[in-house]
């Protein structure tokens, strides 16, 4: 099975304290740590282990600069064959729509049984996936928390729903499939496995090569564009403790004790 | 302004609660709107449930087919796209299903898309001014939507207040216009989850680790808080994920709703997700090491600690007293 994963390099929320910038017009983003965003690997995992089961090859593929291989290479080093990078300095600005038709625009110039992407990323839209099956007239299902290839191009996937439960589908190929988390166990990556794939030439795409013309997808084409970034005002806010840790400990204990929690 | 339908979900014959919020949101959009409330399904559930809207909504129109009995979100996006005229505003509500319909909705529609709005703040010529988060809801953003080829927004849930209306609306029949359903997708069942070896929604006093609990081997430490306290160990997602916990622990909207008198939220970041188990207004109290948690914007108490010193310490000082008491 030839499977494509959609990865994206993100700021990497455990590493950093991430914060506004001076202007609020985005987050401030020297010195940020970055990583694979969390959904897109447990997403190259499980395709790696499909493909450990059944045969074939997995390709991993962002949209971004230079800095955006780190990632490709990452998920190499896990196991995936392939890396593409498709970069255009007309891509900047793109919303969700021009990021789904720039990899549709990939997709046909391949020939993949299988697409997965993460269910969402830092920006928590969850729609890539979603707006790329449509365009490909491939069918789709989100929030996946198990695939099990059948005979005859069909996969039997379940989707995480409420309460814990999890809705049974079958679906035929070529489809697209949004990866929640949880879904496998994803392998560790070491040092020494990034390192024997340091110098591998990575394949590069710009808008030319896939037949895109920037003006169709770029920020000028973008419906939907991010005005500002402020910090969330939701509710009252907490009332923070301080003093010591004792001096803590005893007030959330009188404060538990006060609404019941214990006698 | 475009015309604003509303996509409303159902089971058992009646509409979900989201649908006030979803005419809540048209509101925003524009305060003299009158959405109407597109309700697809099958037989008389689907009757059932378009008359239980006729209260909130002037019109309902109802697309009724043998196919869309379940709510595949393939077969509901056919139908969809076939029923709503183009260049209309569809508003969705952001769950489970709604991340399955409305970004492949929105392609076939050829209009906008704008995932899990937390606010509508109206239209700006031909823009629409919105609210999303971002990094699991450390910041937000103001969002500006193109509109003038249509839109499909999809709605967090509970964000928007729900608008009650005594508007005695009218059920339009427009499966007709649903065309012909198949999909390259199938449902084949629904699997329950299994019950765990503790019930959290039994107790009155929850203790619930996250991420910040950092490794599988620091949950004793939780658990000893929680003995001493004649509470449960629960937890978020991401402890899950890692296979820390059993599932049956997991509190959030794809895991089990609890209703404590007492939630403490451990090395839990609060994402909206795991927040939307947490009913019953519990008093909460949150630490975390991270002071700008948003957890610490909807928590009643908050302690910024490392979880690995603190909670041992109030394990000692609740054995202590305990110990006083006894004597």
């Amino acid at each position: 099975m030839e499977i494509l994963v959609c990865v994206k390099r993100v700021p990497d929320t455990s590493e950093n304290e991430i914060q506004l910038n001076q202007t609020g017009n985005d987050i401030e983003r020297d010195d940020l740590v970055y990583s694979i965003n969390e959904w897109d690997n447990y997403a190259v995992e499980e395709a790696i282990q499909i493909v450990d089961r059944v045969g074939g090859n997995v390709t991993v593929v962002t949209i971004g600069g230079e800095d955006d291989e780190e990632v490709l290479r990452r998920e190499m080093a896990m196991g995936a064959k392939h890396a593409v990078l498709i970069s255009d300095e007309g891509f900047d600005g793109c919303d969700g729509f021009g990021i789904a038709t720039i990899l549709k625009s990939f997709v046909q110039k391949g020939n993949y049984d299988l697409i997965l992407t993460g269910v969402q990323a830092e920006d928590g839209a969850a729609q890539v996936g979603g707006m790329l099956a449509a365009m490909l007239d491939y069918p789709f299902a989100s929030l996946v928390n198990s695939i099990e290839v059948l005979a005859n191009r069909v996969l039997k996937v379940t989707r995480e729903i409420e309460g814990g439960n999890r809705e049974v589908n079958e679906i035929d190929l070529p489809c697209v499939l949004s990866i929640q988390t949880g879904i496998n166990e994803p392998r560790y990556v070491g040092m020494r496995g990034i390192r024997q794939v340091a110098s591998v030439k990575i394949p590069t795409f710009a808008a030319s090569d896939l037949g895109i013309a920037p003006s169709s997808v770029g920020e000028a084409a973008a419906r939907v564009k991010r005005v500002d970034y402020f910090v969330p005002a939701m509710g009252k806010g907490a009332e923070m403790l301080e003093g010591s840790p004792e001096e803590m400990a005893d007030k959330v204990m009188e404060l538990v004790k006060a609404k019941g929690g214990f006698k | 302004m475009p015309r604003i339908f509303a996509y409303v979900i159902h089971r058992g014959g009646v509409a979900d609660d989201s649908a006030a919020e979803l005419a809540a949101a048209a509101r925003k959009v524009d305060a003299t709107a009158s959405p109407v409330a597109i309700v697809t399904g099958w037989g008389a559930e689907l009757d059932a449930a378009c008359e239980s809207l006729r209260p909130a909504y002037s019109e309902i129109w109802k697309v009724g087919n043998e196919a869309l009995a379940y709510p595949n979100a393939e077969l509901v996006r056919k139908a969809l796209t076939s029923v709503v005229p183009p260049g209309s505003m569809v508003l969705v509500l952001h769950d489970h299903f709604g991340i399955d319909l409305s970004p492949g909705l929105s392609v076939k529609l050829n209009s906008a898309f704008v995932s899990d709005a937390l606010a509508i703040e109206g239209m700006d010529g031909s823009f629409l001014r919105l609210v999303r988060q971002e990094v699991g809801g450390q910041f937000s953003t103001h969002v500006r939507c193109d509109i003038s080829t249509g839109a499909v927004i999809n709605v967090r849930p509970g964000a928007f207040k729900a608008l009650e209306g005594g508007a005695a609306g009218q059920v339009v029949d427009k499966s007709a216009a649903a065309g012909a359903l198949t999909a390259k997708r199938r449902y084949v069942g629904t699997v329950v989850a299994e019950a765990g070896d503790v019930d959290i929604t039994k107790y009155d006093v929850l203790v619930s680790v996250g991420r910040g609990i950092q490794e599988q081997d620091n949950i004793h430490i939780a658990q000893e808080l929680a003995d001493a306290m004649g509470a449960a160990v629960s937890c978020s997602r991401p402890v899950v994920d890692a296979k820390w916990m059993e599932k049956s622990r997991q509190v959030g909207s794809s895991g089990k709703t609890v209703k404590p008198k007492v939630y403490m939220a451990c090395g839990i970041s609060g994402a909206f997700q795991h927040l939307a188990g947490i009913k019953g207004n519990p008093f909460l109290i949150a630490i975390n090491k991270n002071p700008k948690a948003p957890i610490f914007q909807v928590a009643d108490v908050g302690i910024v600690a490392d979880l690995l010193e603190f909670l041992p310490e109030l394990t000692n000082r609740i054995r202590e007293t305990r110990c006083a008491a006894a004597k």
